[in-house]
């Protein structure tokens, strides 16, 4: 009896209140089979770039002298000693992929905090004081936008120099205007609503409006362009590895490992294939995330 | 529609300008000394230096520079390649033919195999075919496409012997460069095979090139017919009695490819952006190609040339597809 009425009042109260905004967003996102894949996907990947030091046999830089182009453990010819084979320096192919996911997983979490902070900031200061600073910031933006998103990465690493963090600084300045735009976008949605007008009238800063009052409900959007910059961070940061602008050898990044081992395409398959397949995954992944978050944060912006 | 046309043509200067204005900083800003890198030269004694700088103006103010850059660029003159010492209009334009070639063939496979895919995925909404196109889209819209070509290289031309590695045409043939398309020149040039050879040399880069366009179209075709199929007109339509293909294929598609067309312009920019990689991959001796080797050169005048060129393509192609949507759509002309 006690149970049922303990039953009964727990029913009552969930029917009673709104589901939470958080539990509403996750009832929809849950739906999506395709997100759901993509954020278990990103979780299996963000653990092994935790513990890449734990999984991994073998130092990504290791070599073993004895075993060059060792093909992967279930191909002919392959041994359990290296699970997806060795290279041609002989370094163990699944220790270097374990470590290149930590390293694609800090490379899309800089491009994505850089080009979201001043992204952001100036979409903000754009829709918010409009006029000739929203003119001047948005046509720069333009101008980024204009040029072919790998093009202008290879502009700014051909001044910045080849090297892994001028590579995530040039990503990180191809996917900014995106964010400018969405934040603007947004923020010029909001600044017409009754809750800034009243914000307003009750005398709120400028700085108090802009920060506290818009900028949290412009997120959805932003949250939207974050998961899928971080999946043009990772794709662009691996054309320039490849282009053999990005991440230098030795370094164990995705892109880099592919471009070095290109001439033994037709003797070793794995050593390209292999290191593709990683980006492919895990660019893959963020956007079916993306794609879930847009369909459960705000449908208008479904495409 | 005079009005709508300038308006649009005016609100391009502003970027325009800032084009200009990243070209000319970019080689100041390179790493190394700016004379140098522009004539290509190490070594130079201290007078041809002073020489040097004096003729290319870099003794005057920035300004002044600007405006000088400015007049050359009106004239035609981007500079020389430091490395071949060529007018790099003059290479660009050599190049330039095969990279549309490459870029329209990739277009048209996107179009021909998105657009139906599309169609049906959303007069089937929710069927396995649909469900089916659209995770074969995101797959495709995630693709690197340095590894699809590579993958395509080992399916089709290494292990299916199929189709071949890399260029434009086999060394058998010799053709005369008369338009610059490969396809043109050998059907003109009566060689036997000839045309056949580049038709195959194309269709991978191609392919590699179009998938993520494909998977683009794919997407935005189903979505475009989605909305317009829950139109009032296409309800009135079925009404009248008329068959589902007539309805989907007039009524419906019309209206839908609006927004299709605008995407297909869009995609200019990530069509050229995949060129760099698709014709460093297959060896195709395009525009692409030439900018990664003038960045490994450290050919600055290139690289300044090549940015102001592809975002003078891209916008463009924008100004185009703008104009053509006004000119279809009577309430985008009148707008602002």
């Amino acid at each position: 009896m006690r149970g049922d009425a303990h039953t009964d009042a727990a029913t009552l109260a969930s029917v009673a209140r709104p589901a939470s905004p958080l539990a509403e967003f996750w009832r929809d996102f849950r739906r999506n089979s395709g997100a759901v894949f993509g954020l278990t996907l990103i979780l299996v990947m963000v653990f092994i770039a935790i513990f890449a030091d734990m999984i991994a046999p073998y130092d990504p830089a290791e070599q073993f002298r004895d075993a060059f182009l060792r093909p992967p453990a279930w191909a002919e010819g392959g041994s359990s000693r290296f699970l997806f084979g060795t290279d041609d320096v002989g370094r163990d192919l699944f220790s270097r992929l374990i470590h290149g996911a930590r390293l694609s997983m800090i490379i899309g979490a800089m491009v994505v905090v850089i080009a979201l902070g001043a992204g952001v900031a100036l979409g903000l200061v754009a829709g918010f004081f409009g006029g000739i600073v929203d003119f001047a910031i948005m046509r720069l933006m333009d101008v980024l936008l204009t040029l072919p998103s790998l093009l202008l990465a290879i502009v700014i690493v051909a001044i910045l120099g080849p090297s892994l963090p001028n590579a995530m600084l040039a990503v990180s300045i191809v996917v900014l205007p995106n964010f400018a735009r969405v934040t603007r976008a947004a923020v010029i949605g909001e600044l017409s609503k009754d809750y800034v007008t009243a914000a307003r009238a009750v005398g709120a800063s400028r700085l108090r409006l802009m920060f506290r009052t818009v900028l949290p409900n412009c997120l959805g959007p932003v949250i939207v362009q974050a998961s899928l910059g971080f999946s043009d961070a990772i794709l662009d940061a691996a054309a320039l590895g490849f282009l053999g602008l990005g991440a230098q050898p030795p370094t164990p990044e995705w892109g880099t490992m592919l471009a070095d081992s290109l001439q033994f395409v037709e003797r070793a398959w794995w050593v390209v294939t292999l290191p593709g397949l990683a980006i492919f995954v895990t660019v893959l992944a963020f956007n079916l995330l993306g794609d879930g978050l847009r369909d459960a944060i705000d449908p208008k912006l479904k495409t | 529609m005079i009005r709508f046309i300038l308006t649009r043509i005016g609100l391009l200067i502003p970027t325009l300008i800032g084009v200009t204005l990243l070209a000319f900083a970019l080689i100041r800003l390179a790493p190394g000394d700016a004379i140098l890198l522009t004539a290509g030269e190490r070594g130079m004694d201290p007078e041809r230096y002073a020489l040097l700088r004096h003729e290319m103006g870099f003794d005057r103010s920035l300004i002044e520079q600007y405006g000088i850059y400015l007049g050359q660029l009106a004239l035609g003159d981007l500079g020389r390649s430091a490395y071949s010492h060529q007018p790099v209009l003059t290479e660009f334009l050599t190049l330039f033919p095969a990279t549309i070639e490459l870029t329209m063939a990739a277009m048209l496979f996107a179009v021909v195999l998105g657009l139906p895919a599309g169609m049906l995925a959303a007069t089937r909404r929710g069927s396995v075919f649909d469900r089916a196109t659209m995770a074969v889209s995101v797959a495709g819209y995630s693709m690197p496409i340095f590894w699809w070509g590579l993958l395509l290289i080992l399916a089709f031309s290494v292990s299916l012997g199929w189709t071949p590695v890399s260029g434009r045409l086999s060394l058998t043939y010799f053709v005369e460069p008369v338009s610059g398309f490969m396809l043109i020149d050998t059907l003109i040039s009566g060689e036997k095979g000839a045309f056949l050879s580049a038709l195959r040399h194309l269709i991978l880069p191609a392919v590699a090139l179009g998938t993520v366009p494909l998977a683009v179209v794919a997407r935005m075709t189903r979505s475009a017919m989605l909305d317009v199929l829950g139109e009032d007109y296409i309800r009135t339509a079925r009404a009248k009695g008329l068959s589902p293909l007539r309805v989907i294929a007039i009524h419906a598609l019309r209206n839908a490819l609006i927004p299709v067309v605008t995407v297909i312009g869009l995609q200019v920019g990530h069509l050229l952006a995949g060129a760099i990689l698709t014709e460093t991959i297959f060896a195709w001796p395009g525009v692409g190609k030439w900018l990664v080797e003038a960045v490994r050169r450290r050919d600055y005048p290139v690289l300044q040339g090549g940015v102001l060129l592809a975002a003078s393509v891209v916008m463009l192609v924008n100004l185009s597809i703008d104009l053509l949507y006004g000119a279809i759509n009577p309430r985008i002309r009148h707008a602002r």
